[in-house]
């Protein structure tokens, strides 16, 4: 999903810059304000930190014959809260970005708002809601990180359309192509990003029910269970 | 039960990876007689569908730094990935250890 340095338009660049810097601030307050609360926390949060890590430095091989990587945002925004995962995708995407030219500075605000915006707040919010509607514990992680990890891709496809729309189909003909890139490639991937999301949180259940519980995260039957 | 989940879940990502690379097959050379590539990085073949796009855009900044050579880059990325893991990895084992302990520490306190 990363957008190559210098590969959006200045004034795109500028806007989703703009668009992702209120995120990262508010995200930073959070977490500084969650480490003050409960510093016992704070291990925690770099665990959410090391997966998002670990998961965007694999590339992975796809049906479609190319390769990308998931995003590992989904397990900081189930734990966390969405906003705390603005400021620790930043970090991963400007690591990127400045050693492995790989994404880009200009490019970066555009970057964070599709893997550490987007990704996230859609993943917490299915969780919320399939947490609403009574799945179980495992579903409702494995369609929080998967879908997070979709909707990432889908909207990097969509700022790249709306910088570079066809000349003839206008803006959606360029999403199908960028999607065509970018999403279905994805599809496998998502899901790999969804078991292995499942695979930590039946871990971090199983030995730190006390930390879960009091983050709201689980309730105490689920912790039994 | 859980255990079983677990590990039926590692398998399901490694067949994730491992079908594409046996399905997906290297096309022969185009007329051009140029090689296909295959496996190539999404972010690189959007490159491609943009200067299909607008022949005309020129990238406006280059990258303040690149990796000198691939093994490089893959360096990198190894350390990135090993660094995440191993934090995990250590996290993992002391929440283990913690809960071993307070088991012990109950059962103790019960006698």
């Amino acid at each position: 999903m990363h957008i190559m340095e210098g590969f959006l338009p200045v004034k795109h660049a500028i806007g989703w810059s703009i668009a992702s810097a209120p995120f990262v601030a508010f995200g930073l307050r959070s977490i500084n304000k969650r480490i003050k609360e409960k510093p016992e926390q704070r291990m925690l949060l770099g665990v959410a930190a090391a997966f998002t890590f670990v998961l965007s430095a694999l590339k992975m091989p796809s049906v479609t014959g190319s390769c990308s990587h998931p995003t590992g945002t989904g397990l900081g925004a189930i734990l966390f809260g969405p906003a705390a995962m603005a400021p620790i995708g930043a970090v991963v995407l400007l690591f990127q970005a400045i050693l492995l030219a790989h994404g880009g500075i200009t490019t970066l605000g555009a970057n964070i708002f599709s893997m550490a915006v987007v990704g996230p707040f859609a993943a917490a919010a299915i969780y919320r809601f399939a947490k609403t509607a009574r799945l179980p514990f495992g579903l409702s992680v494995f369609l929080a990180a998967s879908l997070g990890d979709l909707l990432t891709y889908v909207t990097t496809s969509l700022q790249l359309a709306l910088a570079f729309p066809d000349p003839v189909g206008g803006i959606a003909a360029s999403f199908v192509k960028f999607a065509t890139v970018f999403a279905l490639t994805q599809i496998p991937l998502a899901i790999s990003e969804g078991f292995l999301t499942v695979i930590v949180f039946n871990a971090l259940v199983r030995f730190n029910p006390q930390e879960l519980k009091e983050m709201n995260v689980v309730t105490a039957q689920e912790v039994q269970a | 039960m859980k255990r079983h989940q677990n590990l039926l879940m590692m398998i399901a990502v490694v067949v994730l990876v491992a079908v594409p690379l046996w399905m997906v097959h290297k096309p022969a050379p185009g007329p051009d007689g140029k090689d296909v590539e295959i496996f190539r990085g999404a972010d690189d073949q959007a490159k491609d569908v943009i200067s299909q796009l607008a022949p005309g855009y020129h990238p406006w900044f280059k990258p303040l730094m690149e990796p000198p050579s691939g093994e490089i880059g893959s360096l990198l990325f190894a350390l990135q990935a090993a660094l995440g893991a191993g934090f995990i990895g250590y996290y993992l084992g002391m929440s283990v250890t913690r809960a071993r302990m307070r088991r012990e520490f109950d059962k103790e306190a019960q006698c």
